[in-house]
């Protein structure tokens, strides 16, 4: 029978065939080739992420002799009556409220002033580059010795005021603790947005600029007019990703204060990490990181929204 | 607003060296303020703890003057198994780079040259989860792993182990696979002609074969990205290594600094540890500095 089928339907038969044997294959590798990723991924993201949502709202403990069990909101209401954990959020919003746009703006400024061609821009973005490749381990024990009482930030503060001005026990003092801290972290994050911040003037086509200058406008009406709009994509980046660092402060307070004194450095990371995993209280820590996941997600889509493409 | 507003000083005629000469001066006062930590801390540990803070009234704090010696790098050595925290710390990070560069350059290529079901929900699904930081999850993660079977190869044969901390392991494989670094290869595998996988295709290349022969020897600078943007995290790694890993032996550079303000901390021995565990990165984006700072630039892309 199938010598009566002209040749030619037989090829395209047998092209057909061939080319679905290969789209399957083609499916089956692929498959293979993600699978790895996706795995890993489904297991130390996807589930951890799911599992605070479960977990928040049971018993469970790090290490304990009986399975945990469904309590409801009895984490979350012992959370609302904490004062420790709610000083936490207070403290983290008040860390990324200042942290925000400082570390923005100083990032903006020093990405402007080697934006320009001269002699040794590379130096200076090297230099301005180098607190970022240090880790915040590093970063925050040699500041803990800079901000002593007796430290070299107080030395400096003398000799600049001729020694009128005496300076504060930065790290032990309630009132200036938190600041300390917020002026550390910009120095060691500023870097880092600064080449973001420049590889978004980049972008920024030259003959703007040109035009900007036939029309001989001020440096000030140029980068209002010029610059800024042209940043906008980069403006959410930034502010997306500093805010999300911001909320996620650990370390230097782990490292220089350990949420002190008087809870005035404690923060949500912070809480979570002291509770999970010094006292072992998986589920209270997976409240308090729902709450962040919440906050950050909040925040995130906020800023999207407000710094959306108005037309 | 098109008016002529000059700058002070701009039309009067100064040369334009004098008129840059503020500005140059700003770069090179933010330049001392971004450095002087750092060298503060070189310095400071190559002196002994009294001149440390004797030298604290002026600028020989940031000089290597005065009595300089290597003690507080051998008393580092005394007091923690330095060696071992750096090796611990060398080794995680580096089996991190090369499975990251692997697992996410294949699932890459999968999701940007293959035709298949499912593939742009994927990619979707997979950014999302760039969004959610670390931190979040992290504690639900201690949880987990401590709950996460593994296999143990014995005398016997194999043996099922439950619990993954003060392991290894649990300081690789939750970073191995991310969210970024598949998205930066996706970009880039886009920008390399698809033409050349149906040539080898009809050339009988299987799709592994275009992986390893055409893409990966194409995609230098992507790899050297994810590399780079994958090592900084690893090696400065804390959090997470405080929470997994009790036992001295498998603990990484960061979490070691810990011993050093238990008993009578010295503050010589402390820069000179903080000096060991920093000067190999330092030394590293020095010497590849455009990689460093273009693998940051890229990380701004997806604004």
């Amino acid at each position: 029978m199938t010598a009566a089928v002209p040749l030619r339907v037989r090829l395209r038969r047998a092209h057909s065939i061939t080319q679905a044997d290969a789209r399957r294959r083609e499916g089956i590798a692929a498959v293979a080739m993600a699978a790895p990723a996706v795995l890993l991924l489904l297991v130390f993201v996807v589930i951890p992420i799911g599992l605070a949502f479960v977990l928040a709202f049971t018993s469970a403990r790090l290490v304990s002799p009986t399975p945990a069990r469904f309590v409801g909101l009895r984490n979350f209401a012992m959370l609302a009556e904490d004062p420790v954990f709610l000083r936490s959020v207070l403290n983290t919003f008040v860390f990324a409220a200042l942290v925000v746009p400082v570390q923005a703006g100083v990032a903006l400024g020093l990405a402007l002033l080697i934006n320009a061609r001269f002699r040794g821009t590379n130096f200076f973005r090297t230099v301005y580059f180098i607190p970022v490749v240090t880790s915040m381990v590093v970063v925050s024990i040699v500041w803990t010795l800079l901000y002593q009482k007796d430290g070299l930030l107080n030395r400096i503060i003398e000799a600049v005021t001729f020694g009128q001005v005496e300076g504060p026990d930065w790290l032990n003092d309630p009132s200036t603790s938190l600041a300390a801290i917020v002026f550390m972290s910009v120095w060691q994050g500023a870097g880092f947005h600064m080449i973001i911040w420049l590889a978004g003037l980049q972008t920024i086509p030259a003959d703007l600029y040109e035009a900007a200058s036939i029309d001989g406008v001020s440096r000030w009406t140029r980068f209002r007019y010029v610059t800024w709009p042209g940043l906008r994509a980069t403006r959410t980046f930034v502010l997306i990703t500093i805010t999300i660092a911001a909320f996620s402060l650990f370390t230097q307070v782990n490292v220089m204060t350990q949420g002190g004194p008087l809870d005035s450095t404690t923060t949500l990371v912070y809480q979570a990490v002291r509770s999970g995993y010094q006292q072992q209280q998986t589920a209270y820590a997976s409240a308090i990181s729902l709450v962040f996941f919440v906050l950050v997600l909040i925040v995130s889509l906020a800023q999207r929204y407000l710094t959306r493409e108005k037309d | 607003m098109a008016t002529r507003s000059p700058q002070p000083g701009a039309t009067s005629g100064p040369p334009t060296a004098w008129r840059r000469l503020p500005v140059h001066a700003t770069r090179v006062v933010l330049a001392l303020f971004f450095a002087f930590p750092v060298v503060f801390m070189l310095v400071s540990s190559f002196k002994p703890d009294q001149q440390i803070f004797g030298d604290l009234a002026g600028p020989r704090a940031f000089l290597p003057v005065g009595d300089l010696s290597l003690t507080n790098y051998t008393a580092v050595f005394d007091r923690v198994p330095a060696l071992r925290f750096l090796l611990n710390s060398l080794a995680v990070s580096a089996i991190t780079v090369v499975l990251g560069i692997v697992v996410n350059s294949l699932a890459a290529f999968a999701l940007s040259r293959m035709r298949w079901r499912g593939r742009k929900f994927l990619l979707t699904v997979i950014i999302a989860t760039l969004i959610v930081p670390f931190e979040t999850f992290a504690l639900p993660l201690v949880w987990w792993v401590n709950e996460l079977p593994w296999l143990e190869v014995n005398g016997f044969g194999l043996t099922l182990t439950e619990g993954w901390l003060d392991t290894y392991r649990v300081q690789i494989l939750p970073f191995v696979a991310w969210g970024f670094s598949i998205f930066l290869f996706h970009q880039y595998f886009q920008s390399i002609p698809k033409e050349l996988d149906e040539a080898a295709l009809i050339d009988g290349a299987g799709w592994f074969g275009i992986y390893r022969r055409i893409v990966m020897p194409l995609s230098g600078p992507a790899i050297a990205t994810v590399a780079i943007l994958t090592f900084l995290p690893a090696w400065n790694s804390y959090l997470w290594p405080l929470m997994v890993v009790q036992q001295e032996e498998l603990r990484p550079v960061m979490v070691g600094i810990q011993y050093f303000f238990q008993l009578n901390p010295s503050w010589g021995e402390i820069m000179a540890y903080s000096s060991m565990i920093t000067v190999p990165v330092l030394a590293l984006f020095l010497a590849f500095q455009r990689s460093f700072i273009n693998s940051i630039a890229s990380s701004g892309v997806k604004g």
